[in-house]
């Protein structure tokens, strides 16, 4: 009863339906990717798993996909290492200049995709000559996510001791030693989801990679060009629901381990 | 304390060379800044000689010429002010509507809910691990022909033979207003993060003092908790938009031939039309379209907590 008193008042309603208008469009997409109609329309039809069994045979979706993962991972890899060592240098060094160099690595973040797209596209092709590949979105990929992964890794490094670090060297280690073994395990929290950050950006970035991906596909460049085909829409549905269902598990997994590594006093945090 | 151990530590470290210690600090940048320098100020220059290039055929003419900005000046260059006008209006509502609507969840979150935050940032971020094709997707479904708002009004009668409307509601989609509402669905979590941020971390006791003084709840927002939470909240309109100005993708699917933004038209030139000098001076003009509505708006915040500080 008193649950209820508090929070049956205006707000407490305002949030539920702000959630149900954040939820009801993005569950439109497994609820037809279950129905068996080639068109996405009401009414529905009858259920069907026809969609994910044309996935396993569907091939340029799942060399899309491919694509999409590889393009990911190496731009995570590459991101979260040059983001780790820019954030230990604005923490750690005295840099001369350092609000401008910490300015102009944020710059990608306030430019808007198309533009970083349409330049980079007549430096390569007019200007260089450059073939376009997966490589080529791959590298603008690391300039969008660079900046990314240098806060959420200087928010990291920023909260812990500094003194820890001067112990261990004090007490005989080296600089590279007392940065493996003091440093880099206080700062793994900020890697692992700097790289989720990096790869997720990467994974769902449609601009970029339709103008620097030439021939090559990846994932929201496929989808793009399916929704355009009526006929091509619902192996993209189950597609795009049981990559959904995959993040759901990966993060509730991953939460489900922070509260096991992390008791009590660090929990509170967020 | 610390000042005595670095000095020691400056005598372990560099008996002989004497090398200043941020040397190598600028060493670990140097890789992500030659990144930035070499893929983004480099492009952006390169942009910005295109755009007083002009076009023949297949190649670019660097002879320098005013031709591409003059163009938005003449009667032809009609089309490109209106669509630079209405990026910057159809930008303005969606900001203004997400932030409208995210503000009061972010409040809900940071002082309603006492247990369990992290499962209601949670609950916010899933919608966003779906591709951002697929969302918009989502709402061509909702507003569409077939969709679910005009098989919900025929089910209930009031579109069909006896009803109001005989047809689907067509008017649904593919306008500025679908692109405003996809936009405002797309981006939500983008301003109910930080301005949650900014509200969670306001000192409760400030809070009690302004009701302990007298102030009535409505009172105490505006002056305190608001103010406040200003940081926030600014980052989230900045955050939502500058990347919606140049958005390509929600008025493509959405937007229909009357929903069409700059974004599209920049596209256009180096796709379609094969006219990049154009293209780039479109994308010049945008960015300083970008940056002069995020300084003026940046500027009359700074005249508002100015005379507010007056009082």
């Amino acid at each position: 009863m008193q649950f209820l008193r508090r929070h049956l008042n205006p707000l407490s309603f305002f949030a539920v339906s702000y959630l149900l208008f954040l939820y009801v469009p993005v569950l439109l997409l497994p609820l037809f990717s279950f129905n068996d109609d080639i068109y996405v329309r009401l009414p529905l039809t009858g259920f069907t798993l026809q969609w994910y069994k044309n996935l396993m045979n569907n091939t340029s979706l799942l060399s899309a996909l491919w694509s999409s993962v590889q393009v990911g991972i190496g731009v995570s890899l590459v991101s979260t290492l040059l983001g780790l060592m820019a954030a230990r240098a604005m923490t750690r060094y005295r840099l001369p200049g350092r609000r401008g160099i910490y300015g102009l690595i944020l710059l990608p973040l306030v430019i808007p995709y198309m533009v970083i797209g349409v330049s980079t596209l007549v430096i390569l092709r007019r200007m260089l000559d450059v073939d376009l590949t997966l490589w080529t979105v791959g590298a603008s990929h690391v300039l969008i996510t660079v900046p990314l992964s240098m806060l959420v890794l200087m928010a990291r490094m920023e909260g812990f001791d500094r003194s820890l670090e001067e112990a261990s060297r004090d007490l005989g280690d080296s600089a590279w030693k007392s940065f493996r073994r003091v440093t880099l395990p206080l700062v793994m929290p900020g890697i692992v989801s700097s790289f989720l950050l990096c790869f997720i950006t990467s994974f769902d970035e449609y601009l970029l990679a339709f103008f620097l991906a030439g021939s090559d596909a990846t994932l929201p460049i496929f989808i793009f060009s399916s929704l355009r085909f009526p006929n091509k829409i619902p192996d993209v549905l189950a597609l795009g629901s049981l990559i959904l269902m995959v993040s759901i598990v990966l993060v509730v997994f991953a939460e489900w381990l922070r509260r096991r590594g992390v008791s009590g006093s660090d929990s509170s945090v967020i | 304390m610390t000042a005595i151990s670095e000095a020691a530590s400056d005598q372990y470290d560099q008996p002989a060379t004497r090398r200043p210690e941020w040397v190598d600090g600028l060493w670990l940048i140097a890789p992500t800044l030659a990144i930035v320098v070499g893929m983004m100020l480099v492009p952006l220059l390169a942009i910005i000689i295109v755009s007083f290039w002009t076009q023949t055929g297949f190649d670019l003419e660097a002879t320098w010429t005013l031709e591409n900005y003059a163009l938005l000046f003449q009667p032809e260059g009609k089309l490109y002010r209106i669509l630079i006008v209405k990026s910057l209006w159809v930008s303005l509502v969606a900001t203004t509507a997400v932030v409208v609507l995210a503000y009061p969840m972010a409040y809900f979150m940071a002082f309603r809910i006492q247990r369990g935050k992290l499962i209601w940032i949670i609950l916010l971020t899933v919608p966003f691990w779906t591709s951002y094709l697929l969302r918009v997707f989502a709402w061509k479904v909702i507003l569409g022909f077939n969709g679910v708002i005009n098989s919900g009004l025929k089910a209930v009668g009031i579109i069909g033979p006896d009803g109001l409307f005989e047809k689907p509601l067509e008017f649904l989609l593919y306008n500025p207003a679908s692109v405003t509402i996809t936009l405002a669905h797309a981006w939500a979590a983008y301003a109910v993060l930080p301005i949650y941020v900014s509200l969670e971390k306001i000192d409760r006791s400030y809070l009690e003092a302004a009701t302990d003084l007298g102030d009535s709840k409505w009172k105490r927002f505006w002056r305190v908790t608001f103010p406040l939470s200003l940081p926030g909240t600014i980052a989230a309109i900045l955050l939502v938009f500058i990347p919606t100005v140049g958005d390509y993708i929600t008025p493509t699917l959405v937007g229909g031939p009357s929903g069409i933004m700059i974004g599209n038209s920049i596209a256009n030139q180096f796709i379609k039309s094969n006219n990049a000098p154009l293209g780039a001076a479109l994308s010049c003009v945008m960015m300083l379209a970008i940056t002069v509505a995020v300084c003026l708006f940046l500027m009359a915040i700074g005249k508002k907590r100015l005379k507010g500080a007056d009082i």
